[in-house]
């Protein structure tokens, strides 16, 4: 665009030529798909009235790699290292919902130890991915310390995972009807000892960044999406939490162990970026409870088996099923329709990443450019997931 | 004047001798005398901007748990020496739809008006670079010509998101100039002296001489503090580049050596904006004990004073987010302006009721 027609221009028409002859036009600028803060190749087409946001326009699809597609050409256990890849901040979150489909599909009863095994890394993976979230809006809202500090504290827990699964990113570890392999030595006591000091971690946190008054500034009645809005775009996860809903399929379509273990659902009423904020700070405290109380478990249980019998060559009988569980960025759904040979006919995922986005212009529109971006880290967003 | 400092003292010994090795005539040494003691500062604080990124990357590292720059050279401290090397040798790319003279010179414009600054900051009670009567209007009214640099930057890049930055950057410099410059008004108003000089002198003797110690002037001197972070854009307050947002904001256009005059720019016109204030309100050249004004001498003083308040600058930077422009127009404007104002009644009631000392 002409460089005049993106500034202000005195007007020169003949009869505007009060004192206050003035025009001003919108500025369409591109946010994206190369762009420090929007999370990978997201792009937004934004429509500025100076530093104001007239309109927001997501594209989304840089990153599509027609993963649904490929998982339809490979056998049940080779969809397993493709699921790491859709959330790949949360890759135990999405083996974790696609063992539970197959295993649906197929009736197979899994052991309790594994239950709790799955849990306790599911959670712990919440933990990592919540504080990767964390790290990125201190990033994006300017303050960059916030980030160094939760990578430290990430660190820890994935050295567990590596230790675990021998992979730091994308783990590949559930196994339909079991796990790869057992915990490894010592996994129990480090993870203790991480859980044991991690409250006073995020203490710091609070000091730093929750409790500072210019992080209030930005983010407090910054980005409504109103609890009406949220129940029709379908948001889950903790953005729906941050609008007052309360929906946690751990607690409202309860799977796996969690009926047993002890844990609340932190619902805040805001609407706001401040409470999409403090569900997940919250969220993170309530990880922490559950993964103690699956270690807890977990030590009753030494020695019991973590796989399951399953048939060598999985093949599901024809039907269909939906599975969904609550990964740390909302319902996350697995569809499989099997027609009973050794590929799913249609493999589908519910990506809460994909949904979650939608509400992005809602929350942008009349806002500045900087709560874009103040926005789009409270939405927690993985391109990965979204494109898939 | 009464004796003249230590500082006076060497400054006077150089120029007699070679007065007398070189036989040159006495106005012809003293104009000579100029040209060196200006280069020796503005390599002195060439000097010093390359280890204020060291020390930064550094203080940045240790506050966020990291190691830093520990690779080239002893301890890193070559880092920046390479980083400088990287830049000169980089391709100079200027984008094809770029205002070129504009896109030249506005980088120039950035380094040159923080170096041009230090010509007056009084080193000693005898030494600077030139001692002007109206130092302080001169620092501000030279300072204030960055925002025009940053401004040609961000327009000339003809990119959109540089234009932003420039338009935010105009916005915040032309506003926290008005508190900056009311803080300077009640300093002013106690010293009765626009001389960056004589500010220096009134604040001899104990460190409770110095203004920040002074009745209500600690107000100002925050004020002023505050409005210099603003003033060479760092955060919380550094909207103009605000990365997550702008990209790079009006530099982002800029590579190689173009980019180093900003980047030298900004850090240089950190540490002048410490040395004024270190000469305003933390007693200049004073060591504030009378006894070690005699030994130690002055520039030193003055430099590690400017360091100190650099230091500050980057605790503040690491830990604070960053603010939204409509907030820290706001803060400028509904805060520090009446603030200020509030500041220069107060000192205006104690000047008049006589109770400066």
């Amino acid at each position: 665009m002409d460089r005049q027609e993106c500034l202000s221009t005195p007007a020169a028409s003949e009869e505007g030529m009060e004192a206050t002859a003035f025009t001003t036009e919108e500025l369409v600028i591109n946010m994206g798909p190369q762009h420090p803060s929007t999370h990978g190749v997201l792009r937004l087409v934004l429509t500025l009235d100076g530093e104001l946001v007239v309109e927001c326009v997501p594209h989304i699809g840089y990153l599509h790699s027609s993963l649904e597609k490929i998982c339809e050409r490979r056998t049940y256990v080779q969809i397993v290292p493709f699921t790491d890849r859709f959330d790949y901040l949360a890759a135990l979150a999405n083996n974790f919902c696609y063992v539970r489909a197959v295993e649906k599909l197929m009736g197979v009863e899994v052991p309790r130890r594994c239950e709790y095994l799955r849990v306790l890394l599911a959670e712990l993976q919440r933990i990592v991915s919540h504080l990767v979230w964390l790290g990125t809006f201190g990033l994006d809202l300017g303050a960059i310390t916030l980030f160094l500090w939760c990578f430290r504290e990430r660190e820890v827990l994935l050295d567990l995972f590596e230790a675990t699964t021998g992979q730091r990113l994308l783990y590949n570890y559930m196994r339909i009807g079991g796990l790869r392999n057992d915990l490894p030595p010592g996994f129990i006591e480090k993870a203790r000892e991480f859980l044991g000091y991690f409250p006073d971690r995020l203490a710091e946190y609070d000091q730093l960044f929750t409790n500072n008054r210019i992080f209030r500034a930005r983010v407090d009645g910054v980005g409504f999406l109103p609890r009406k809005r949220a129940i029709e775009y379908a948001i889950t996860g903790p953005m729906a939490r941050g609008s007052g809903i309360d929906v946690d399929l751990r607690k409202t379509d309860p799977y796996s162990v969690y009926p047993e273990l002890e844990f609340e659902v932190p619902v805040f009423e805001a609407e706001d970026c401040l409470a999409r904020y403090m569900v997940r700070m919250e969220e993170i405290r309530q990880s922490r409870k559950l993964a103690l109380q699956c270690l807890d478990a977990l030590d009753k249980m030494a020695g019991e088996p973590y796989q399951a019998k399953v048939p060598k060559t999985i093949k599901p009988p024809a039907g269909e099923v939906y599975e969904r569980t609550e990964s740390p960025r909302g319902e996350l759904g697995c569809y499989l329709l099997s027609d009973g040979s050794d590929t799913p006919a249609r493999f589908h995922w519910r990506a809460p990443s994909f949904a979650n986005l939608q509400a992005l212009p809602i929350m942008a529109r009349g806002g500045l450019v900087a709560d874009i971006v103040a926005v789009l880290g409270s939405i927690d967003i993985v391109l990965g997931d979204v494109d898939r | 004047m009464t004796e003249p400092s230590l500082t006076g003292k060497l400054i006077a010994w150089l120029a007699d001798l070679v007065h007398r090795v070189t036989g040159l005539p006495e106005p012809l040494v003293r104009m000579l005398g100029w040209v060196v003691g200006c280069l020796v500062i503005v390599v002195a604080v060439l000097l010093t901007v390359v280890y204020l990124i060291y020390v930064e990357r550094k203080i940045s590292a240790w506050i966020q748990s990291r190691i830093g720059p520990n690779r080239v050279g002893p301890y890193g401290l070559l880092q920046t020496v390479a980083d400088a090397v990287k830049l000169l040798l980089k391709e100079d790319i200027m984008p094809a739809a770029s205002d070129k003279g504009l896109f030249v010179a506005a980088p120039i414009l950035v380094f040159a008006t923080a170096v041009v600054t230090l010509v007056v900051i009084p080193w000693d009670r005898d030494a600077s670079g030139g001692e002007i009567s109206i130092g302080l209007l001169f620092i501000s009214s030279v300072a204030s010509l960055t925002v025009i640099g940053i401004m040609m930057a961000g327009w000339a890049s003809n990119n959109k998101w540089s234009l932003l930055g420039g338009l935010r950057s105009a916005a915040q410099m032309v506003s926290y100039e008005v508190p900056q410059a009311l803080a300077l008004v009640c300093v002013i108003t106690w010293t009765g002296t626009l001389s960056l000089r004589e500010i220096g002198l009134g604040q001899t003797g104990w460190f409770f001489h110095w203004n920040l110690f002074r009745y209500w002037l600690w107000i100002p001197a925050l004020i002023y503090f505050t409005a210099s972070i603003a003033e060479v854009n760092r955060t919380p307050f550094d909207l103009p580049e605000a990365e997550s947002e702008l990209v790079s904001g009006f530099n982002t256009e800029y590579s190689g050596m173009k980019f180093a005059c900003f980047f030298v720019g900004e850090f240089a016109s950190m540490f002048v904006v410490s040395l004024v204030f270190s000469v305003l309100f933390l007693g200049a050249w004073h060591t504030g004990i009378p006894a070690l004004d005699r030994v130690i001498p002055g520039p030193i003083v003055t430099y590690v004073k400017a360091w100190v308040v650099v230091l500050v600058m980057m605790w503040i930077r690491w830990t604070l987010p960053r603010l939204r422009v409509d907030q820290l127009m706001g803060f400028a404007w509904k805060l520090l302006i009446p603030l200020s104002l509030a500041a220069i009644l107060i000192v205006g009631v104690v000047v008049q009721l006589g109770l400066t000392y």
